[in-house]
């Protein structure tokens, strides 16, 4: 374990000073500190079960995961608050720079960052839609009805197709300006001009809908699995009681689904701030960055301007913004659960 | 998950017409949308069977509105008459097909391994690593399923290129890892409490080790739970486009990069798009179909208490 560790320091150490100035010895690439950190690992894992006996031998379920998790993760995101204080465009020959809070200055007063984290929190409101049509269906699903099984699957299709798929099946070619469905029945019900990405507001729509048709299935799932486990008898109690399927409905099944709504809900605003992937694919953030979530604006800083320094900035920021909202949206979470409750 | 069809009391004391009509509704309101989540998917498919015109013509079904061909299966060298000569753009398509087989199924079994793992020690054993116990452990790992790719993305660009893992699958498959780590080791979690202790208790007894136990009697009784992680994870892992649009450029591209990238181009092509996306789909369809009590059981875990 010793061995290794010192072995660890030393391919560190060895590439540092060969990357720093003309270090004669050393390796090319930073690749063997990786396989270094493996062996690392695993001499751990020996030293454990050698030192600790039993108590090592469960520490070695633990291990591997961790460590993986932390060479995975911390690493690179302290890596990352370090870049983000760089001024570094990976297409210019300058190489990176200190240049501590410039970028961070130019964050705040750009306004297409500015829309972006706007565009989020509608993107987040829209969840609200998504969970209404969600239970809808969790309760269709649950009625008494044939076929059960081929409609389930069928609502859960969406689901397991790829977004950028989706992106072009439903994005591109269903929406088609000029022939696309879509836009044919919009026109028979009478808008004349449907052009679904070329309005700011309706291109933010059109992205929300796409998502929705994707992510629904997956609250309804979960909604459905808490409608299967509530207990019958609560339900027959209501009914002996007299109360109509309406009142039933509010004042027995909602608030029993409580606890299950609000993991899918706050599931789905987890996934719902990673979304990227269906912007890129469908508008690029157009028309003007108006549809841009946060991921996909870096997404273009990169890939437009190769502007590493800036976009970590822009995504460190993000992080930040993210950790404080869920950790508040937990905590009033759990405080609503139970004071419902 | 198992489907309970309770009698309805109620709907004998209530009127015959009124039963109708909550029938007719609910009937309607599946069927409408049956409709929303299938169009789609009929469309691209019976887009990959037109010519320009019938695509420009909003042509619907095949026989009646158009003739069917095969064209856009053709220009990717998958149609009958194509499927045995060369062809640049089927050898394209299958060397991105293999990339995301071998990707997703790569990271979804070393997540597997290293979470299934990770989560019986955590259900099982007490742990502490300097300040850290149990629970902060489990958080620490769950509270990964928050990070939005796009914070690693960038540092990766450029840790990737240092340690020359760009463009690799290896590269993306420990990212894929890491990704629906925290995914595998909720499920998990839940599959391990619900086994009770006594068995392994039992097993201890017996002589078996640690370890031994885990193999031999815990893992039989959570493969389903395995199954079903497993086969969230590859859906995710297949799907996934913002790391192997960002990290990969000729070698490891998988498929939806490769279905982005033809999107991009000027003046697409209605027939071999659909085609491909047809094609791109079509494996994660029969997974949802094949597998779909996996699936449900593994989006529901630890959802219900």
């Amino acid at each position: 374990m010793a061995v290794a560790t010192i072995g660890l320091l030393a391919t560190i150490v060895l590439e540092i000073l060969y990357k720093g100035s003309a270090d004669t010895i050393g390796f090319e690439t930073w690749r063997p500190v990786v396989y270094a950190y493996v062996l690392w690992g695993v001499a751990i894992g020996i030293g454990q079960v050698l030192t600790r006996g039993e108590d090592g031998q469960r520490a070695l379920f633990l291990l591997p995961a961790l460590l993986f998790t932390i060479a995975m993760v911390i690493f690179p995101t302290l890596f990352g608050f370090y870049i983000a204080l760089t001024d570094w465009n990976l297409s210019s020959f300058s190489g990176r720079k200190f240049n501590g809070l410039a970028n961070f200055w130019q964050m705040l007063s750009d306004p297409y960052y500015r829309n972006a984290l706007f565009n989020m929190v509608l993107y987040v409101l829209a969840v609200a839609v998504e969970y209404v049509i969600a239970f809808g269906l969790a309760l269709l699903l649950n009625a008494q009805i044939r076929a059960r099984k081929f409609f389930r699957v069928v609502f859960l299709m969406p689901l397991m197709l790829s977004p950028v798929a989706v992106s072009w099946m439903i994005g591109k070619s269903l929406m088609e300006y000029r022939f696309g469905p879509a836009a044919t029945l919009a026109r028979h019900l009478g808008w004349e001009n449907p052009a679904f990405f070329s309005d700011p507001i309706i291109a933010r729509i059109a992205i929300m809908v796409l998502d929705a048709w994707t992510f629904i299935p997956f609250m309804m799932i979960m909604l459905l699995a808490g409608l299967q486990a509530m207990s019958r008898e609560v339900l027959e109690a209501a009914r002996v009681d007299g109360a109509n399927a309406w009142q039933t409905f509010w004042q027995v099944t909602f608030p029993l689904m409580l606890p299950v709504s609000v993991t899918a809900v706050i599931l789905r605003i987890i996934f719902k701030l990673k979304l990227a992937d269906i912007i890129i694919t469908v508008t690029s953030g157009g028309p003007g960055g108006a549809t841009d979530s946060v991921s996909s604006f870096i997404y273009r800083e990169y890939r437009d301007r190769s502007n590493v320094g800036y976009g970590t900035m822009l995504a460190m920021a993000y992080l930040v913004i993210i950790v404080v909202f869920v950790t508040w949206l937990l905590k009033f979470a759990n405080r609503f659960v139970r004071n419902v409750n | 998950m198992s489907v309970q069809t309770t009698e309805y009391v109620a709907s004998e004391i209530r009127s015959p017409a009124s039963f109708l009509a909550s029938r007719v509704f609910i009937y309607g309101a599946l069927a409408f949308w049956a409709f929303i989540c299938l169009f789609p998917i009929y469309w691209t498919i019976t887009t990959s069977f037109k010519t320009a015109v019938d695509v420009t013509q909003g042509h619907l079904i095949p026989f009646v509105d158009f003739q069917p061909d095969w064209k856009g299966w053709r220009s990717l060298g998958l149609s009958p008459d194509s499927i045995f000569q060369t062809s640049t753009v089927r050898e394209e398509f299958l060397k991105r097909f293999m990339n995301s087989v071998i990707t997703s199924v790569g990271a979804s079994s070393l997540a597997i391994v290293i979470g299934s793992l990770a989560a019986y020690g955590l259900t099982r054993y007490r742990y502490h690593f300097a300040w850290f116990k149990n629970e902060d452990i489990s958080f620490f790992f769950l509270s990964q399923l928050i990070l939005p790719p796009v914070v690693l993305a960038l540092p990766f660009l450029v840790l990737y290129r240092e340690v020359g893992l760009l463009d690799t699958r290896i590269g993306l498959i420990l990212l894929y890892t890491l990704m629906v780590l925290p995914i595998v080791i909720w499920i998990m979690r839940d599959q391990f409490n619900s086994i009770p202790v006594e068995l392994e208790e039992a097993a201890l007894v017996d002589g078996l080790s640690i370890w031994g136990a885990f193999f031999r009697i815990v893992m039989p009784i959570a493969l389903p739970g395995m199954v079903a992680a497993f086969i969230l994870a590859m859906v995710l892992c297949w799907n996934e486009y913002f790391f192997a649009a960002l990290l990969t450029s000729t070698d490891a591209k998988t498929i939806p990069v490769m279905v982005a990238s033809q999107t991009g181009s000027q003046g697409i092509n209605w027939w071999s798009m659909a085609a491909l996306a047809t094609a791109a789909i079509a494996p994660l369809a029969v997974i949802g179909i094949a597998l779909e009590r996996y699936l449900i059981m593994g989006m529901t875990a630890g959802a219900v208490k």
